[in-house]
């Protein structure tokens, strides 16, 4: 299944966020991990995640260091802020009212029921 | 056999690092998080079965396009931008003749600047004679500012309504300067010629920005933009002085007296074509005088800060009550720009994600000792000023007064919590663009509304 850019793109903050919530991360790691939980849906052009995460630690939301583990390349983690976890919590709630009124709207078409299908929205 | 293969991959990497290097929004420490990132997905590739070389192909091609992720880079870091916006753009038979085509606009803008300066002079006004210079001095701005905007207007191809705006407050400062009945010598009339053309400057900003003035980055390069166009302006009357000065030198032997055509063309016109090119050059030749303004600021930041302490020192040492005359709150205003300079030179040419440093530490000195002594002053003079009552001169001083001390104590309040670690740079950033809102309503504030409260004194 293909998902549109623009979805895409909007989604890429609260799941870089969700994703340090969990631990301190680099960013192989965090587009390995998108594409595990997305069965390899949500596919990323890979280098545009770092422009993300420099864009989020500007805003306050994460911190990177540099370090080397033991015998490791030298490498760039991030660490979710305080603030961070509060614009996660946010983005939670925004998403969770998303869901529920398309769910809403949803409810007695189940997807692939709907007789027309929407005209593309071009971008 | 898996050395060779080690060595073909190191070769590539380096090559592709060396191509990466070229793009200047890319600095060396996103080199390296990037290729940390190539390396791990090789290494997973060449796992699953891959050969080597197989391996780095899919891995650049999922990293996406060099071009496209320099542009992201550049979007999100526009401080770096800033520095190769003209660098970047190699000989490129387009883009060289689009530069000449901006060289022929601002050419034509600065001779507009200079044709207009001398358009009152058709209508008998004379710039040597002291009854009219009044009108020279109140518009000084007009004729400088709307040229340069102009330019912006043509180079940033602004449209619409932003052009709309631009125009209405362009003509409102033309009305604030000539609609009200002020005489050479009264005090609106300076408080006019200095407040007008901060007014117009900040509408300036306006056409710079063309139109995203509610973004703090480009508020933020309007501010560098300032800062550097200042620069050029001094280095520009500083090489106009000399020549004048050699020009009048060099005629006087053959017994040509050329000090009338300097005084009524030269001076004027050059002024105001000055401003234009100084503007152009900011945005033409960006790359050099970076290198410049931060220096100065690193180097005049601890000499200002060791002053204002030495100063601080002297007051306690001596106790001695301030002598407060009228003039020096105009001194004290003057300090505290100079300090709110070198503050906003130096976040503006800062990288924002850099840790805080000794300079910041320097800096909260400067900030602190310069709020201390302007306290000092403020409380020293509010008994005397009711005493003096109050005037246009006055309250204008005071009033610029209390509003750059605003800024500067959160200023100092924000440098302390971001020294701490609290919070992140990007406050201090937002704090300063959006404080110039009030610079703006103060300006207006003085040339709209002063003269008729004050009845045109």
């Amino acid at each position: 299944m293909h998902i549109a850019k623009d979805l895409v793109a909007a989604s890429a903050t609260p799941l870089v966020l969700g994703i340090l919530a969990e631990g301190e991360s680099y960013g192989y790691a965090i587009i390995k991990q998108v594409k595990e939980l997305s069965d390899g849906r949500i596919e990323w052009t890979d280098g545009l995640l770092y422009p993300l995460l420099h864009r989020l630690e500007r805003l306050g939301y994460v911190e990177s260091t540099w370090r080397a583990s033991a015998g490791e390349r030298r490498r760039k983690y991030y660490r979710i802020t305080d603030r961070g976890k509060a614009e996660l919590a946010a983005q939670q709630a925004q998403w969770a009212t998303v869901i529920e009124t398309l769910r809403g709207v949803w409810r007695d078409t189940p997807p692939g029921m709907i007789a027309h299908p929407l005209p593309e929205v071009s971008t | 056999m898996s050395t060779a293969y080690d060595k073909e991959i190191e070769d590539q990497i380096a090559e592709w690092r060396a191509y990466m290097h070229k793009h200047r929004a890319l600095h060396d420490t996103d080199g390296d998080e990037l290729e940390d990132h190539l390396r791990d997905q090789i290494a997973d590739l060449t796992q699953a079965g891959l050969r080597a070389d197989e391996s780095f192909l899919i891995a650049v091609k999922r990293l996406g396009s060099l071009d496209e992720l320099s542009r992201e880079f550049a979007r999100e870091h526009s401080e770096r931008l800033w520095k190769q916006l003209v660098l970047a753009s190699e000989p490129d038979p387009t883009k060289t003749s689009g530069r000449r085509h901006d060289f022929f606009v601002m050419l034509g803008c600065a001779v507009a600047a200079a044709i207009g300066i001398k358009i009152p002079a058709i209508f008998g006004l004379d710039w040597s004679n002291d009854s009219d210079v009044a009108v020279y001095i109140r518009n000084f701005s007009l004729f400088a500012l709307v040229p340069l905007a102009a330019y912006f207007v043509w180079q940033r191809r602004v449209r619409g309504a932003v052009l709309g705006v631009l125009s209405g407050l362009f003509i409102l400062g033309a009305v604030a300067a000539n609609v009200y009945p002020l005489a050479v010598d009264s005090q609106s009339t300076v408080l006019t010629a200095i407040h007008l053309p901060l007014a117009l400057w900040l509408v300036v900003g306006l056409a710079y920005t063309a139109g995203n003035w509610r973004s703090v980055r480009h508020r933020m390069d309007f501010i560098r933009f300032t800062g550097e166009w200042l620069i050029y302006f001094v280095l520009i009357a500083f090489g106009g002085g000399v020549l004048t000065g050699l020009a009048a030198g060099i005629f006087y032997p053959i017994g040509i007296d050329i000090e009338p055509f300097i005084e009524s063309w030269l001076l004027p016109c050059g002024a105001v074509g000055a401003v234009v090119v100084a503007g152009w050059l900011v945005e033409a030749k960006q790359s050099v005088i970076e290198n410049m303004a931060p220096v100065l600021t690193q180097l005049f930041t601890p000499l200002f800060a060791a002053t204002l302490l030495a100063f601080l020192v002297a007051v306690l040492w001596t106790s001695a009550g301030l002598d407060v005359d009228r003039d020096v709150l105009i001194i004290f205003d003057l300090l505290l720009v100079v300090v709110l300079g070198l503050l906003l030179y130096a976040i503006s040419a800062r990288d924002p994600a850099k840790d805080p440093g000794l300079f910041d530490r320097l800096q909260v000195v400067l900030v602190a000792s310069a709020l201390a002594i302007d306290t000092i002053v403020l409380l020293a003079i509010t008994g005397r000023i009711t005493e003096w009552g109050f005037t246009p001169n006055k309250l204008a001083a005071l009033g610029e007064n209390v509003i750059l001390l605003a800024n500067l104590a959160w200023t100092c309040w924000l440098l302390v919590n971001f020294l701490g670690r609290r919070i992140p740079f990007i406050h201090l950033e937002r704090w300063q663009t959006s404080y110039l809102t009030v610079y703006a309503a103060w300006a207006w504030t003085v040339v709209l509304i002063f003269p008729p409260v004050f009845n045109f004194a």
